[in-house]
């Protein structure tokens, strides 16, 4: 590894844990392929015939470029580590966001996604965060199901309110 | 003259007061959605699309339409004020651009890039309007053994003119193939791939991984460079829109050049972003003050802008006339087709002659409109910008959420969209590209029909694909698109050995 001032993974680490895990999808693909057959049947090829061609392909085309990336090293970081903390602290938060919207509706979860969001990330007055944080879900519920009719998962707040 | 007669009446639909309002808030949505980073056209109207299922399908492809020609004039709005591409075809935009607002002339390049935009447009809208009846009513006579090899054709063409390394574009084509593999078959209508899972029992939906690969992997990409706008004011007053238009049918060779670059790659999937930085290129080297690009050349302006509208609108003409999407966003138009209950495809021009003419009026009408809205809006669009990130990334990143829920109301489908975001990151970094792998979800299914239907035909031999010249042309044109990067070494090495 070269000196660089900050650290972080290098790139070719990261390129080569690619190339592996889109040949695992492949061989994935190849067995479940397999599995629903990939010979002539009555009906002509059956379901497996197409997808473990894909998948072979796959499985080929990882393998050359797992070969590219281990031969060709240019030292790069893929990214500082400051910088992933960044991307860590958007996808962490949006994966619990995600995660309890079947239990408390999306509206809730929304409003506490986005105060959360402008007040860690952000940094802004306590203020503006509410009114955005309560706006946007107002706004949302009455722009898709008032106007267009398009219902959006409610959890027990909404019940209790009656919407 | 009977397209003619079909143009007229197309245009007496989208002249609809409806369909006017819906075309205007299309531009404006779209432009919006162009000047924000991580709203890109694809995502954009997929996170719209499930508003449309409940209009009728004219309207709604004349609005989603709408939101793209947005998209494509926004992205030049803040590549020329702040020198931050709000879209990846106006990167070559801001290499002129952002000096000439830095010089004091902001709305000369402005005008300049919304102009050429139109033209370029306008050109293409032409052109599909010429060409397109006649390649469907060609396309018309396709069998099985055609409709595969002009996928087939189409997807080559990927791996030959993207710019990243060919094995990655088939690795990620070909996982775009495998997910729209899972779920039922539609031939044998048995259950493949899901290993159990019964969310799994309809497959990906390619909306999900567009709103997660572009929307969700951008806003992660934004994340990690920690992005701080600074930019100035802009104002465009009617005088300096006059006095640019006067100056610019001196350089109508470059925009013909342009146009006819943004027409060849839009109409192969190359897509908008090639063409854009090819037309800069090739103008850099004909132009007469072609040392001055870089430092703020009108010129420079011009012909990414042409070439780049071009190409996003020609686009459109493989999707309405052979079913092939030329883009990303033309392939999530595909979907809403799909969607709305239309069969993409040459048939469309026979069953649909309403909404393909609607359509293409649309086209002429909306790129119009979206020249008056911008020119007149910039600094309200400017102001949104001026919008810190904290308060724009997460509404992005709801608004996301909401359209990946609305497409099958089910929540499983927001995780997904999580997911296929952090492997966009991941895939955007590692320098595969993104357009075929949605591609490949899109018309999976039915390049798969097409190849085991002319296998059945064929009883299995794969010579069914050179059976006669018009499958053995166009098999043998993607054969050379597929090895086009090495036809080109050898050619090169060739060369070098003979001098």
């Amino acid at each position: 590894m070269t000196e660089q001032s900050e650290s972080g993974p290098a790139h070719k680490t990261v390129e080569i844990g690619m190339a592996l895990l889109i040949g695992v999808f492949g061989l994935i693909v190849i067995f479940g392929s397999i599995k629903a057959g990939i010979n002539w049947g009555a009906e002509g090829p059956r379901a497996g015939f197409f997808p473990f061609y894909v998948g072979a392909v796959i499985v080929g085309a990882s393998a050359i470029n797992l070969w590219h990336a281990q031969r060709d090293d240019d030292g790069r970081l893929f990214a500082e580590w400051g910088q992933l903390r960044q991307v860590m602290s958007v996808v962490v938060p949006t994966a619990i966001y995600v995660g309890s919207m079947p239990f408390i509706g999306l509206y809730i979860a929304s409003m506490v996604f986005i105060a959360w969001f402008m007040r860690w990330l952000g940094g802004y007055r306590w203020l503006t965060v509410i009114a955005v944080a309560v706006g946007m879900p107002v706004v949302t519920y009455l722009v898709f199901e008032r106007w267009f009719l398009v219902p959006l998962p409610k959890g027990p707040f909404e019940e209790w309110l009656g919407l | 003259m009977e397209e003619l007669a079909n143009l007229f009446h197309g245009f007496a639909v989208a002249l609809q007061p409806y369909n006017i309002m819906l075309m205007i808030i299309g531009i404006t949505l779209g432009v919006i959605i162009g000047v924000l980073p991580g709203l890109g056209g694809a995502n954009g109207v997929a996170i719209l699309l499930p508003l449309t299922f409940s209009m009728p399908p004219t309207s709604a492809i004349i609005m989603l339409s709408c939101i793209y020609w947005g998209a494509l004039f926004g992205g030049a709005i803040t590549s020329i004020l702040f020198n931050i591409p709000g879209e990846p075809w106006s990167v070559a935009t801001t290499f002129d651009g952002y000096p000439m607002a830095q010089q004091g002339k902001p709305g000369e390049a402005l005008t300049a890039a919304f102009t050429s935009s139109f033209v370029g447009a306008l050109f293409a809208v032409i052109m599909i309007t010429l060409v397109a009846p006649l390649v469907a009513g060609f396309a018309l006579r396709f069998g099985p053994a055609e409709k595969f090899a002009v996928y087939f054709l189409a997807f080559c063409s990927f791996v030959g003119l993207s710019k990243e390394p060919p094995f990655k574009t088939i690795a990620a084509m070909m996982m775009g193939f495998a997910l729209a593999a899972v779920g039922l078959d539609s031939i044998t209508g048995q259950l493949r791939l899901t290993f159990g899972v019964t969310e799994l029992l309809n497959g990906f939906d390619f909306l999900i991984a567009v709103i997660g690969l572009f929307g969700i992997g951008e806003i992660l990409l934004t994340m990690e460079e920690g992005l701080a706008f600074r930019g100035g004011n802009a104002s465009i007053n009617l005088r300096v829109v006059l006095q640019t238009w006067r100056e610019l049918p001196t350089y109508w060779m470059t925009s013909l050049r342009s146009c006819l670059i943004g027409c060849w790659m839009g109409v192969t999937p190359a897509g908008a972003t090639p063409a854009s930085f090819m037309s800069y290129g090739i103008a850099k080297r004909l132009a007469r003050r072609g040392n001055n690009f870089g430092k703020g050349e009108i010129e420079g302006v011009i012909a990414p802008e042409t070439a780049a509208h071009a190409a996003g609108t020609s686009a459109l003409l493989p999707m309405l006339s052979l079913g092939v999407p030329g883009s990303p966003t033309a392939a999530v138009l595909l979907g809403g087709l799909l969607i709305w209950g239309l069969q993409p495809g040459p048939m469309l021009f026979v069953e649909q002659k309403e909404f393909v003419w609607g359509l293409i009026a649309s086209m002429y009408l909306g790129n119009l409109a979206g020249l008056i809205v911008v020119l007149t809006c910039v600094p309200l669009f400017a102001a949104i910008l001026r919008v810190p990130f904290g308060i724009i990334a997460p509404l992005i990143l709801v608004l996301c959420a909401i359209g990946a829920y609305s497409v099958h109301n089910s929540t499983f489908d927001v995780m997904l969209m999580l997911v296929f975001g952090v492997l966009g990151y991941l895939l955007k970094k590692c320098n595969y590209p993104l357009a075929p792998l949605v591609l490949a979800i899109v018309l999976g299914d039915k390049a798969e029909e097409a190849f085991r239907q002319s296998l059945l035909g064929s009883q299995g031999s794969l010579g069914v694909f050179f059976s006669n010249g018009l499958v053995s042309t166009i098999m043998a044109l993607g054969l050379v698109a597929l090895f086009w990067s090495a036809i080109q070494e050898g050619y090169s090495r060739l060369r070098m050995s003979m001098a």
